[in-house]
């Protein structure tokens, strides 16, 4: 612990003292005290509900604080709107960059400058000239008249941070930048960080993928359970040292390993090839195997578990399950073959928003719940439901609330007990810890792990290359549609795969 | 790459299909293509072509109005009442429909963002509440005498025998695109529509700017009810309701996106002129009038699907260059 943020005040630009918040009686953070430097990149870095949210709601203006003191540049920072902190040079980035899709490049970098000016008309001119100068700053080469919409997710992020440094900012807050982004892509955003920190920019960085966190930030401070648990210098860290003082709790890092030689194939693809998306796939997947799958987004890794999951069609090969050659024509003719897939976007594809967390488990299951006349058995139902929610420790206090009360971590495992629920033989989990917590991804693992003793065959669809090494056996790599590779994973390292993966 | 750009619009295919079309009937009947059944078309469009631009701007803002066929409705049997009865002259026309226009407009965008029902529920609500109020205070009675110089209005050209009902239309045209361009108020349109929650964190005031869309909206059906009352001669209660769908398949068929965001008052305009030219072409060559329903229709539909055609297209060239 390095610093207390009561002494020499003229080092910071930001600062917390004694900050408190509860919502009705629920305490979000409790007498947190932190200093932001000037031009530094400091990260926060906290579990779901540990008040990381809160903090940047209070300090963008969003929310108010209970008691305490906020000091920006040595003065008193008293935000009522959002509006107040953007004057004072406070930016927030969010997960979702929230821009215009159907404006131009342009537009959208001019246009909260254009509001905090308070103008009334447009001249087109000067805007597209603002809007040069302000791509020109962070070396941004992008078509500034294309819609945003046609622009990928990390062009988006990289517009949203050139709207943030339209107005003149001394703090940019970047909440999860990084969750939909690939690797290179993510380089490239951390490249433009330390590019605004040597403009004299400070940086507050929010982000669940620790090793990117540790590349760039030089501070760190930890919350947990809305406390304030430490400021930290880059160097007196570890990232097994981070992740307990997150959690609170001493990790097990011992990779996992469960033998599959002579165990019967599950699954075994052959020459499966699908113009434009994959090409001539072959692999066995065992019992109780867990085989991972990775490669750069656009590899062909998703397309491949649309194909297998009957979702699409194959135009070439073969697909055996129990030795037998399968056709695979719908979802539900994979259901019926003891496939279970478990998408990407959880949100859009995985869940019914706006029904409960109970209906959400059972969704795939319905039929198998029917009494005599023909309706679900409700005593059967609740039974059911109890069962999966214990069996998977989805912290929930009724079943009967909506899905999206469900912090990310839980609603994974409520998309994986409703699988879980058909009893299947090969589950595909495409990203299933993407943007959830360091706990409740230690939990998703251990769910994997669990599954994969019972003899489950599982295919782990991942970007993270440790994660793809510490659960699986064996790991695919993918580039351009075809497996490049296919690796023991107890003979690899990180670095060494990253590599493969990004050679062009 | 421009000349590339420029095959990819709507508006390019639309103005492509008008020629074709217009190609078409001039064939059959040479009648078509003169100055004067041309100017005719302008004259008699001008009413729906000033209501497309309202309904462009709500479409724009992510919203949809069904209502705007029942408040021109009223501000047409309010203000013709009011000069029947107290005398005025045009001024007095315009000012008494387009303030009965604004104020239903205003009420619908008061109903739209404080109860937060969606706006085709408000206005479906509104059409029938304002026609019904409409219907049950003047017992239906037509109005046969309006003032004199509806007729002149009606009858009064350019040089070249451009019709005047037209330039308000022209102009009604260039006003609007004005807004939308070069004022923050239609960029915030245009943003409101693209993205609301994008819109709120910005700073722009989306009361404000909701408000004005419908607002916009009932004074354009105000202004466009004098010119229906030029146009037809008399007040009949019924004669504009039930032309709402008319006017919004002109805007959708002009490239306007139904789900907010993205259209033009060029495309907007063309499309009106379509189905002008199919309403008149179809007469001309003598086939009943019941074709023009079945014309609208089928061209309504062959248009949209193209779109998505087109815009599927897009989206797939930009997947597989995802793999390249």
């Amino acid at each position: 612990m390095t610093d207390d943020p009561h002494q020499n005040r003229s080092e910071y630009l930001l600062q917390l003292e004694h900050v408190s918040k509860s919502y009705g009686g629920l305490r979000a953070l409790s007498d947190v005290s932190l200093g932001i430097r000037y031009a530094e990149i400091h990260c926060l870095v906290g579990q779901n509900g540990s008040g990381k949210s809160t903090l940047i709601k209070i300090v963008s203006g969003v929310e108010h604080a209970d008691s305490g003191e906020l000091r920006f540049d040595n003065k008193p920072l008293h935000a009522l709107h959002a509006a107040d902190s953007i004057r004072r040079g406070i930016q927030v980035i969010y997960q979702d960059p929230s821009l215009f899709p159907n404006l131009t490049v342009a537009e959208n970098v001019v246009i909260s400058e254009t509001l905090a000016k308070r103008a009334q008309h447009i001249n087109w001119r000067k805007l597209h000239q603002r809007a040069k100068e302000v791509t020109e700053k962070i070396q941004l080469k992008i078509d500034l008249d294309a819609p945003v919409r046609a622009l990928s997710f990390a062009q988006q992020q990289l517009v949203a941070i050139c709207r943030a440094l339209s107005n003149d900012v001394r703090l940019l807050i970047m909440d999860e930048p990084t969750t939909a982004l690939t690797r290179r892509e993510v380089e490239i955003l951390l490249d433009v960080v330390r590019g605004l920190q040597s403009k004299g920019i400070s940086i507050l960085f929010v982000s669940h993928k620790l090793n990117e966190v540790f590349e760039i930030a030089q501070r760190f401070t930890v919350l947990r359970d809305s406390r304030w648990i430490g400021t930290y210098e880059r160097n007196e860290l570890t990232l097994p040292k981070l992740v307990t003082l997150m959690t609170g709790q001493e990790v097990a890092t011992e990779p996992f390993r469960n033998p599959v030689e002579g165990k019967s194939a599950l699954l075994e693809v052959l020459h499966l090839s699908r113009a434009n998306e994959f090409e001539d796939i072959s692999f066995v997947l065992r019992e109780g195997e867990v085989l991972g799958l990775t490669g750069l987004l656009g590899s062909g890794r998703t397309e491949l578990a649309l194909a297998l999951f009957g979702l699409t069609k194959p135009d070439q090969g073969e697909i055996l399950i129990h030795g037998r050659p399968a056709q695979i024509g719908s979802a539900q003719a994979a259901i019926r073959l003891g496939l279970g897939y478990v998408p990407e976007d959880r949100l859009r594809q995985g869940l019914v928003i706006g029904q409960s967390i109970g209906a959400n488990i059972i969704l795939s299951t319905c039929s198998q719940l029917l009494n005599r006349f023909g309706l679900i058995d409700t005593i059967r139902r609740t039974r059911e439901i109890q069962k999966s929610i214990k069996a998977l420790g989805i912290k929930v206090s009724d079943p009967d609330l909506a899905i999206e009360t469900l912090s990310g971590g839980n609603q994974q495992k409520t998309v994986i007990a409703r699988w879980l629920a058909t009893k299947p033989k090969v589950l595909i989990l495409d990203s299933p810890t993407v943007g959830i917590d360091v706990g409740a991804k230690r939990s998703v693992h251990q769910l994997i792990h669990e599954l994969a003793l019972a003899g489950v065959g599982i295919i782990l669809i991942t970007d993270e290359i440790d994660e793809a090494l510490n659960n699986c056996t064996r790991v695919l790599l993918m580039r351009n549609g075809r497996i490049i590779a296919d690796l023991d994973s107890s003979q690899q390292d990180e670095m060494s795969v990253q590599a493969r993966l990004e050679a062009a | 790459m421009e000349i590339r750009k420029l095959f990819q619009r709507t508006e390019f295919f639309l103005a492509l299909i008008i020629v074709v079309i217009g190609i078409g009937f001039t064939l059959l009947n040479p009648r078509f293509a003169t100055l004067s059944n041309l100017m005719d078309l302008i004259k008699s469009y001008s009413f729906l072509g000033i209501l497309s631009v309202g309904v462009l701007v709500v479409l724009l803002s992510g919203g949809i109005d069904i209502s705007f066929t029942a408040i021109a409705q009223v501000a047409e049997y309010v203000s013709v009442s009011w000069l029947v009865a107290y005398g005025g002259n045009l001024g007095t026309a315009f000012l008494i429909a387009c303030c009965t226009g604004t104020l239903l407009g205003i009420f619908n965008g008061l109903l739209i963002h404080f109860i937060r029902i969606p706006p085709i529920i408000t206005t479906i609500g509104t059409l029938n509440l304002y026609y019904g109020v409409l219907y049950v205070i003047t017992q239906g009675r037509l109005i046969y005498q309006v003032p004199e110089f509806y007729r002149a209005l009606s009858g009064a050209t350019l040089p070249g025998n451009f019709p005047v009902l037209g330039v308000l239309w022209i102009g009604m045209v260039i006003l609007t695109a004005w807004i939308l361009k070069y004022t923050v108020l239609g960029r915030s349109i245009f943003a409101l529509g693209g993205s609301q929650i994008g819109a709120i964190r910005v700073g722009f005031d989306i009361f404000k700017t909701r408000l004005f869309v419908y607002a916009f909206m009932g004074f354009i059906s105000g202004f466009a009810a004098v010119i229906h009352t030029a146009l037809v001669q008399s007040v009949i209660p019924n004669s504009i309701v039930g032309r709402e769908l008319d006017v919004i398949a002109a805007v959708v068929l002009g490239g306007a996106n139904i789900m907010g965001g993205s259209g033009s008052l060029l495309g907007t305009s063309l499309g009106v002129a379509l189905l002008a030219m199919l309403g008149n072409g179809l007469t001309l060559i003598g086939m009943s009038s019941y074709w023009n329903n079945v014309m609208v229709g089928l061209v309504l539909l062959v248009g949209v699907t193209t779109s998505a055609i087109q815009r599927n297209l897009q989206t797939r060239r930009h997947v597989t260059s995802l793999h390249t």
